[in-house]
């Protein structure tokens, strides 16, 4: 096991300035994640969840702190970092296995080799037959799905979840979140999700970190218990020990948003 | 009561008896619509005959279109058209091309974008037509004064409106490219210029109008060959015939070029 952890963040702070003011988006936050992790970050909006991940992303350099990724410090986006957005924005003139491999043109990893690994990731998520489809002949799910594949085909190491299952509906979101941690675990990928979702939260991840806003504060970590961690999203939400901990959090999250209004 | 489901063959009667009743108020307006025409070239042909109408003025169908069969037939209206023609095409597909080429170039660079923002919406609502005599002093008067008039209508335009398109795009579809460590110029031409597309397109469809506009009033002031000069030339010695045959031969060359457009856009996007 190497002793490096693939994401951390260290006394990490970031200004927004605009014409009327400066704020302080994120105030001294520090998080180590270790490989194989999957972490979820929640807060009320303007905890300034998506600027972290966009920090990790290398999209936003933070005013002051340290941000690494596999021991180096991020100094721009990198290949070993994937990130999944709020809705797919597949590129609607583009079919599905170009849109899959845009990250692979873009880092230029497109060979016949990088097609096959794509085709192959389609097919886990039962796409095969959507390869020469366009993105509008196909439904919420499975777009989401193709951008999965999208991230996951440049063979990143972290995967970044912009709140992924905030956009479909329930049943939809319930599948996806099973494919996902199954996607994770199989691939041995870490993962760190943002979500609104308490309950996906504690049933998809190792451990949930809540946190506080204006400015964006680590307020409490919770790690899940084995039963719950171990079981897949769907059956951990029926594990005993899930309700308790998930009101936990729920409390956790409410005493901050008190403390904001 | 009567039958209480609904069979497979009564669905089918119902679409046929839609389409039936569509087809029929399709023909109805074709029909209203050539109606209208006939008529009009009727009493216009009668009127005109019967001198109801001053014939010096407005002519009549029949020598309308007499005079548009000998300039077939003698030739002479072939130089014309082909000159008209040419420079309308130039005139609308260099003005698309320059206009987003401007537009890409104040999307890469937005200090640019800032300082020109003025001048641009000065030069925009000014009557642009008015820039002719300079064309033509800058130019000689020819081809190229004519091509310079009718970018001056159409360049900025399109600059205007491709831009806000290219502004318009979705920043999250940005966002896909960078995470991805895509640069500036992967952004532009995967996502900017390619979902700006159905914009450009559609201006070059009022290209091809604004085009028109700038030709036939550049070769007013050329005067030397072209539809615009016929009319021109018409009006001078009062033959009115010659200048409602070269309108017709303008409306009908004005709709296949506007229609071949209409077809490229639908074919692209």
């Amino acid at each position: 096991m190497s002793r490096i952890p693939a994401v951390g963040l260290e006394n990490v702070t970031q200004v927004y300035v605009t014409d009327r003011e400066a704020t302080l988006a994120i105030d001294r936050f520090s998080l180590t994640v270790q490989t194989g992790e999957f972490v979820s970050l929640v807060g009320p909006s303007g905890c300034g969840k998506t600027t972290i991940l966009s920090m990790i992303a290398g999209l936003l350099h933070p005013t002051s702190g340290q941000v690494h990724v596999l021991g180096r410090g991020v100094l721009g986006p990198t290949p070993s970092v994937g990130y999944m957005l709020q809705q797919d924005y597949l590129f609607p003139w583009r079919t599905i296995l170009e849109n899959a491999m845009i990250g692979l043109e873009l880092t230029g990893q497109k060979d016949a080799a990088s097609r096959h690994y794509t085709l192959h990731l389609l097919e886990e998520m039962g796409l095969q037959h959507t390869a020469n489809l366009y993105p509008n002949q196909l439904s919420g799910g499975m777009r989401q799905r193709v951008a999965l594949v999208r991230t996951l085909a440049t063979k990143p190491d972290i995967l970044l979840l912009d709140e992924p299952f905030s956009a479909l509906d329930y049943q939809t979101k319930l599948q996806l979140e099973d494919l996902v941690a199954f996607t994770m675990k199989q691939h041995k990928k870490t993962a760190i999700l943002v979500t609104h979702d308490l309950s996906e939260a504690v049933a998809i991840s190792d451990r949930v970190i809540v946190l506080e806003s204006h400015p964006g504060r680590l307020r409490k970590e919770f790690h899940i218990p084995d039963a719950i961690r171990n079981a897949e999203p769907f059956y951990a939400r029926e594990q005993e020990g899930f309700n308790a901990l998930f009101h936990e959090v729920w409390k956790e999250l409410e005493s901050t948003e008190r403390r904001t209004t | 009561m009567e039958s209480t489901s609904t069979g497979a063959g009564q669905i089918q009667e119902l679409h046929q008896a839609h389409l039936l009743r569509k087809r029929k108020v399709q023909r109805k307006v074709i029909g209203t619509q050539l109606l209208i025409l006939v008529v009009f070239l009727a009493v216009w042909e009668i009127a005109g005959r019967n001198k109801w109408i001053d014939v010096l003025l407005f002519s009549y169908p029949s020598k309308v279109f007499t005079q548009i069969y000998n300039d077939m037939i003698d030739g002479s209206i072939w130089v014309h058209l082909g000159a008209t023609v040419g420079e309308t095409i130039v005139g609308f597909v260099l003005g698309t091309l320059l206009g987003t080429a401007l537009a890409a170039v104040i999307w890469w660079w937005d200090f640019a974008a800032k300082v020109l923002d003025p001048f641009m919406v000065v030069f925009n609502s000014m009557p642009k037509v008015a820039l002719g005599p300079l064309f033509i002093v800058g130019f000689g008067p020819g081809f190229m004064a004519i091509v310079a008039t009718t970018l001056s209508i159409t360049v900025m335009i399109t600059t205007l409106t491709v831009y806000q398109s290219f502004r318009e795009v979705d920043s999250n579809y940005v966002k896909v490219i960078r995470v991805f460590g895509g640069s500036k110029r992967d952004v532009f031409y995967k996502v900017i210029l390619r979902a700006s597309f159905p914009a450009i397109v559609s201006t070059l469809k009022v290209n091809v109008g604004l085009a028109w506009v700038g030709v036939i009033v550049g070769e007013f002031l050329v005067s030397k060959v072209g539809l615009g000069y016929l009319i021109i030339y018409g009006f001078q010695v009062f033959n009115f015939t010659l200048v409602l045959s070269t309108l017709v031969l303008i409306a009908v060359v004005a709709t296949v070029m506007y229609q071949f457009v209409a077809y490229l856009e639908r074919k692209l996007t």
